[in-house]
């Protein structure tokens, strides 16, 4: 008897041993082409910036001459990245708030559809598999473009007699700001507003109706007193990724506005609005001046990082909530 | 159900494997000419370290073996140049066993590719440049080619080859010259009453008086003459350079009464904004979006074609009667990569094809659009170039043509560029802005010079 069991123990081990290293080895099949992805196209590419950024890098990629910090205090006194910074944070406390009402506003009208609210989560979130380039050229030469026949202008004659307008030139009044808004919008929305849908959703029935039998009725008291105050931890993850994507900002700006001057033919229309990721990309690839634009990439990222920890402190993030 | 698990795991596995091997393959060089270019943007940090799928060469320099020449060119708006260039590669490689030239037509943003592209070592054998700037001679970018030179030099226009020299050393092959200047249409200045202007200050009433609403008086790109052609133009005709040895010589106050008419112009709301095309691209002046359009020699075929002797063509007008007025000569160099690893295969191309070859040139030259050939001999006895507004280019452009020098670069570009955007689009003082380019700019010079 004894013998018997101690085989089938054997036997059952070595199966178990058995299946542990095809499960390991299924495991480092799916996810290796992911890690080496990552590794090859995100971590060693940090780390190559950080550590070119300490040293002087025109027109080559090879870390040889070390100039220390000097890189980091010519872009603090470079008055056009110091521009870029200021328009970056302007951006954001205007686009952050704005996107962050349209996308609760939507995501409570959607949560209390009865029936299609499939359709209509489809419908809003279909923007965001879109790119943003292919977005920002349709905005510029389809529907913002100068011509009498472009949409925006065709509105414009057909409901207020008005002339076609050259939407992303005019400087006076600034009227490029609403082509890029409004595609920042389009495209944005739709992923905060399933954020918040996935939160609305959490939040239990019976405070509703315990709320209804108090009398007050579903509209802004509900709103102020139930709803929102829930939402917290929602509202909290939404305004970090708000942030974290407005300071990001380039495709829309770059892609609308043109690739800017240097050499380049294309024209200079990019001052308009520069952020400071588009700034940094004319510093490395234009100006070839590469150790300049990785310490200009690893300030933003600071700035990021910094004001994300800051939010998270003074929101509460991570807290419970009752 | 065990079974069918594993089958499921297996296939997977496999297709994703294949998948992987796909995706790092080959990407062979086929463009398409885009009427848009649509630009593509990694993030700084991602293009670092991202690497190039760079056509497999063959490498190896052993004769017998076969070498693969990659020539890039930009893309030209031209109908008809992708093919040529296609043939004139084609015709080498037949002639010469054991060499093919690959073109590569490079949409969009061609510095940004080729850059990226000279940074690894799989970056083309034979490109295009409009300078040989130092800051790339200094990279190791390009390689001399002064032998390709002897006995013909004297031939080449002057200012063509001192875009390429870099402290007597010639980095580059002069392939068209691209004068720049004011195109217009002469009945429109006639019905007007005016003169074509000889000043910024008659260029601000001939743009005013010729704006009937419908048209506008002068298109200088969607951006205002913002773009870097027309400033180093205006410049000269401020009675100024942009550098003067190491020194920044485009801070006087020529230079800053030249920015507040530019910006007095760009504020009057006579000039063209919001053109469905660019200024090197002449469909304003041409479809009457606007009397007046900056554009180049290039695009003269088509202007002529639709304007016949109604084109006129003047240079940018001077500052006031103390300077003179300016021509912008640019154009495109043909360039050899200093890594490449089939150098002397290249030379000799490029000797065949820029050098040597006069028919080869002139076809370039004058079949698809109007450049000057750099060479003079080839210049003086090209048929189209002898009479009409492209004769009356010649001429203004061996009087009042200028071009920058080689110290030049991309980094001082953007600074210049940068100021006087802000100046023309965002009502900037010129004066400041001019001594924060002059800041911006000298600070550049002198890393550059003590590299």
């Amino acid at each position: 008897m004894a013998v018997q069991n101690s085989t089938y123990d054997t036997a059952n081990l070595a199966q178990k041993k058995n299946r542990a290293r095809r499960d390991a080895l299924s495991f480092w099949i799916f996810v290796g082409p992911l890690v080496i992805g990552l590794m090859l196209f995100v971590y060693i590419p940090i780390v190559w910036g950080f550590i070119l950024s300490f040293f002087e890098a025109r027109n080559t990629v090879s870390p040889t001459q070390y100039v220390g910090l000097t890189n980091y205090i010519e872009l603090f006194k470079d008055p056009r990245f110091f521009d870029s910074l200021v328009m970056i944070i302007a951006y954001s406390i205007f686009i952050v708030p704005v996107t962050f009402a349209l996308s609760l506003g939507l995501a409570l009208l959607v949560n209390s559809v009865s029936r299609g609210q499939g359709f209509f989560r489809t419908t809003f979130f279909i923007p965001v598999a879109c790119s943003y380039v292919i977005a920002s050229v349709v905005w510029k030469m389809s529907l913002f473009n100068g011509l009498p026949s472009g949409f925006a202008n065709n509105i414009l004659w057909w409901v207020f007699g008005a002339n076609p307008v050259a939407w992303i030139n005019t400087t006076d009044p600034p009227l490029y700001w609403i082509v890029l808004v409004t595609v920042r919008l389009w495209l944005q929305t739709g992923f905060y507003m399933i954020i918040f849908l996935a939160g609305l959703q959490e939040i239990p029935h019976s405070l509703y109706e315990a709320a209804a039998v108090d009398g007050a009725e579903r509209g802004w008291k509900t709103f102020r007193y139930i709803t929102f105050p829930l939402l917290r931890n929602t509202s909290i993850s939404v305004l970090l990724l708000l942030f974290i994507e407005a300071v990001q900002a380039f495709d829309e700006f770059r892609n609308i506005l043109g690739g800017g001057g240097g050499t380049s033919i294309a024209g200079g229309t990019q001052i308009l609005a520069r952020p400071p990721l588009v700034y940094l990309y004319n510093v490395a690839f234009q100006d070839q001046n590469y150790g300049r634009g990785a310490a200009g990439a690893f300030i933003i990222a600071a700035l990021i990082v910094l004001v994300t920890v800051l939010q998270g402190r003074i929101l509460g993030f991570g807290k419970r909530e009752y | 159900m065990k079974m069918s698990k594993q089958f499921l795991f297996t296939l997977m596995t496999t297709i994703l494997l294949i998948a992987m091997l796909a995706a790092c393959g080959e990407q062979s060089a086929q463009p398409t000419p885009q009427a848009e270019p649509v630009q593509e943007e990694p993030a700084p940090e991602e293009a670092v370290g991202a690497e190039e799928a760079a056509p497999a060469e063959e490498e190896s320099s052993e004769a017998g073996e076969e070498i693969i020449i990659q020539h890039w060119y930009h893309q030209y708006g031209e109908d008809g140049t992708f093919e040529a260039a296609q043939r004139y590669a084609a015709e080498y490689s037949e002639q010469t066993p054991g060499v093919t030239v690959e073109v590569n037509w490079v949409p969009g943003d061609y510095f940004a590719a080729l850059n990226a592209a000279l940074l690894t070592e799989g970056g083309p054998d034979v490109f295009e440049l409009q300078t040989a700037d130092i800051a790339r001679v200094k990279a190791g970018q390009l390689e001399p080619l002064d032998s390709l030179f002897e006995g013909v030099q004297d031939d080449f226009n002057a200012t063509a080859l001192s875009r390429v020299t870099v402290d007597g050393k010639i980095y580059g092959v002069p392939m068209i010259i691209d004068p720049q200047l004011v195109f217009y249409r002469k009945s429109a200045l006639e019905e007007a009453g005016i003169e074509p202007p000889q000043t910024m200050d008659e260029l601000i009433a001939a743009a005013a008086a010729l704006d009937t609403g419908r048209v506008k008086g002068l298109y200088l790109g969607n951006d205002l003459g913002s773009a870097s052609y027309l400033l180093y133009m205006s410049t000269f005709a401020a009675g100024t350079t942009m550098l003067d040895g190491n020194t920044v010589a485009f801070n006087t106050d020529q230079n800053i009464k030249m920015w507040q008419k530019k910006q007095e112009l760009a504020q009057s709301g006579n000039l063209l904004v919001g053109a469905p095309t660019e200024w090197w691209d002449p469909s304003a002046l041409v479809d009457g979006l606007a009397h007046m359009q900056y554009i180049g020699l290039w695009a003269t075929p088509g202007m002529l074609a639709a304007m016949g002797d109604d084109l006129g063509v003047m240079p940018w007008p001077a500052v006031d009667d103390s300077a003179q007025p300016a021509v912008f000569i640019g154009g495109w160099n043909q360039s050899i990569n200093a890594n490449s690893p089939h150098k002397q295969a290249a030379m000799d191309y490029v000797k065949w094809l820029w050098i040597e070859n006069t028919d080869i040139q002139q076809d370039w030259n004058l079949s698809y659009g109007f450049h000057v050939p750099p060479r003079k001999s080839a210049a003086t006895s090209a048929d189209p170039l002898k009479s009409g507004p492209a004769a009356e280019v010649l001429q203004l452009m061996d009087e009042y043509g200028a071009t920058p020098s080689v110290l030049w670069t991309g980094a001082m570009d953007s600074a210049y560029i940068d100021a006087h955007s802000e100046v023309l689009l965002n009502g900037a003082d010129p004066t400041e802005m001019l001594n924060q380019a002059q800041t911006a700019v000298q600070a550049e010079l002198d890393s550059l010079l003590n590299q």
